[in-house]
């Protein structure tokens, strides 16, 4: 049911881990959807120097959790805040259609580290908007 | 390379025993005729019918005229519910079952929800055991059956089915049972028991898969399933499956003749690896009650990890397993069975399902550990709620 790149990046997920004193961190999720994500960011001026997750999930999540920490890493800011789940889910050579909802958690991940950086950097984040990625509001249609 | 494989999930399904397949093969080669034609080949089949149904029944405790043959225990529990329903709706509509139900029972349920019938689920306490005191309650003077499932197919529980068949009896009410997980696993005898319908798989103990079989009582009220020739007595039409229902009733045989030894098997097995795990892994819990269960199910729940993940990994060194995880039913929910013995959703999601079989060992069991324990470790150590969890211990 998975491909093989979602395999291999389920068994040998890149960037596992937590770092200290990082710059920006990100949850998303909740227990009742049974998938939570939470991605730590080392910025150095405006690069994504370090990034790093853990994640409670199925085997995409983990897998596209991997993915999109590794489409990030060295971009800038800017850069990695463009990361959309239909490029997590191409790198991935896709997913189950039951298993969407897992490339937008990693999307929103990301996205949520991001504002955590941002608001630590004094910027006004009220317009960013995180999605909890499960609550089936979108259809979880979204690619 | 040949892949190693332990395969320990009997009660999704099992391979058909040799001696099985031997008594199988003659109907699917050279005694090929269709029941219904009177000449030889024919008669041939239809006497192999009529000696499998009577074995059938012997050691179910029924008459032979009470066995009915059908495509699956799915097609059985159908048949059960909406052919009592529909057959005895003018007493009433008033149908109850249980929470914890398989979904062949709760979705014919849930049909005649939809056509107009009335349903109560009855709940069951935190081992998955259903009070009968709370039967007792629900039966209406409008309730027209009653059915509730013999052994869980996820947790293992045993339900007291004695005992609630006497209640629905002497209120008057039919009282059908789901035996698809006990039947070739513990005795089950229709009589002692005192019910008037039960469904069985001939796949869950070493039988073919596309058999299974429906025991009616006699006097019975049921309508018809299939409609068509005048196979198994006019209510289930369809040239029989003959291969088939021989192999079924040469599977319950041995089942039934190596029940007491097999089920030691099984308890000794399930036993090393409770207790192996419960030794060497912290924040488990065992899902299902401790003795009323089925003696090769264990289902645990691993704290803080995802039950997909756990299958996935364990598959990968070779184990064939099972969760109840939502990710494994296709839907965002974890098992209707976990949360109605009232377990949080997260522990929910990272449940594990190991059921045994004849062939198991006590060094798979080992081996099951050994991968458990380190597969369960590697996930915790990428789980963002055990880091949670370990943060505030520390504090």
């Amino acid at each position: 049911m998975y491909s093989e790149k979602v395999m291999d990046h389920f068994t040998n997920p890149r960037n596992v881990g937590e770092i200290e004193n990082a710059d920006g961190v990100g949850q998303v999720g909740n227990l009742k959807c049974g998938d939570i994500m939470k991605v730590y960011l080392k910025i150095e001026n405006d690069i994504i120097t370090d990034v790093k997750f853990k994640t409670f999930g199925c085997g995409a999540a983990v897998a596209t959790s991997s993915m999109a920490t590794e489409l990030i890493k060295g971009k800038t800011v800017e850069e990695a805040s463009k990361l959309t789940n239909k490029a997590v889910l191409e790198a991935l050579d896709g997913l189950p259609p039951v298993k969407v909802h897992c490339s937008v958690l990693a999307e929103e991940a990301i996205a949520a580290a991001i504002k955590d950086y941002k608001e630590k950097q004094g910027h006004d984040v009220s317009d960013m908007q995180i999605c909890q990625g499960c609550c089936g509001k979108c259809g979880e249609s979204r690619e | 390379m040949e892949r190693k494989l332990i395969y320990v999930d009997h009660a999704a399904t099992t391979y058909i025993k040799p001696e099985v397949l031997g008594a199988m093969q003659p109907y699917l080669t050279e005694l090929f005729g269709n029941p219904s034609s009177i000449y030889y080949l024919g008669r041939e089949s239809k006497k192999a019918i009529d000696e499998a149904r009577s074995q059938t029944a012997y050691f179910l405790g029924a008459h032979p005229q009470e066995i009915y043959f059908t495509g699956s225990g799915t097609e059985a529990d159908n048949w059960a519910i909406k052919g009592v329903a529909y057959a005895n709706r003018k007493k009433g509509k008033h149908i109850i079952t249980s929470a914890i139900e398989h979904h062949a029972v709760l979705e014919p349920v849930e049909f005649l929800r939809k056509e107009g019938f009335e349903v109560t689920y009855l709940p069951v306490d935190e081992n998955g055991l259903i009070n009968p005191a709370e039967l007792e309650k629900a039966i209406r003077p409008d309730t027209t059956l009653v059915s509730i499932m013999y052994a869980n197919n996820e947790i293992g529980t045993i339900q007291p089915i004695k005992e609630l068949a006497e209640i629905a009896r002497k209120k008057g009410v039919i009282f059908h049972t789901d035996a698809v997980q006990a039947i070739g696993n513990i005795s089950v005898n229709v009589k002692d028991l005192g019910i008037d319908l039960l469904s069985m798989s001939a796949h869950k103990f070493y039988g073919p898969k596309g058999i299974g079989c429906l025991y009616v009582r006699k006097g019975v009220k049921l309508d018809g399933f299939m409609h068509g020739g005048a196979q198994e007595r006019k209510k289930r039409a369809g040239t029989e499956n003959v291969s088939g229902i021989v192999g079924m009733a040469a599977a319950l045989k041995m089942a039934y003749e190596n029940l007491d030894e097999y089920n030691e098997h099984l308890k000794k097995l399930s036993k090393r690896l409770i207790e192996k795990v419960f030794d060497r892994i912290p924040y488990v819990r065992l899902n299902g009650d401790r003795d009323n269960r089925l003696p090769g199910n264990v289902n645990f729940s691993f704290e803080f990890i995802e039950g997909e993940s756990l299958l996935l990994m364990l598959d990968m060194k070779g184990i064939q397993a099972s969760s109840g995880s939502a990710c494994t039913s296709g839907s965002l929910d974890p098992s209707h069975v976990l949360l109605a013995i009232g377990l949080p959703h997260e522990i929910a999601h990272g449940s594990l399902r190991i059921t045994f079989g004849e062939k198991n060992t006590e060094e798979e069991v080992d081996y099951i550990v050994d991968c458990i324990e380190e597969t369960v470790e590697k996930l915790r150590q990428m789980s963002p709620l055990y880091e949670d969890f370990i943060r505030k211990n520390k504090s």
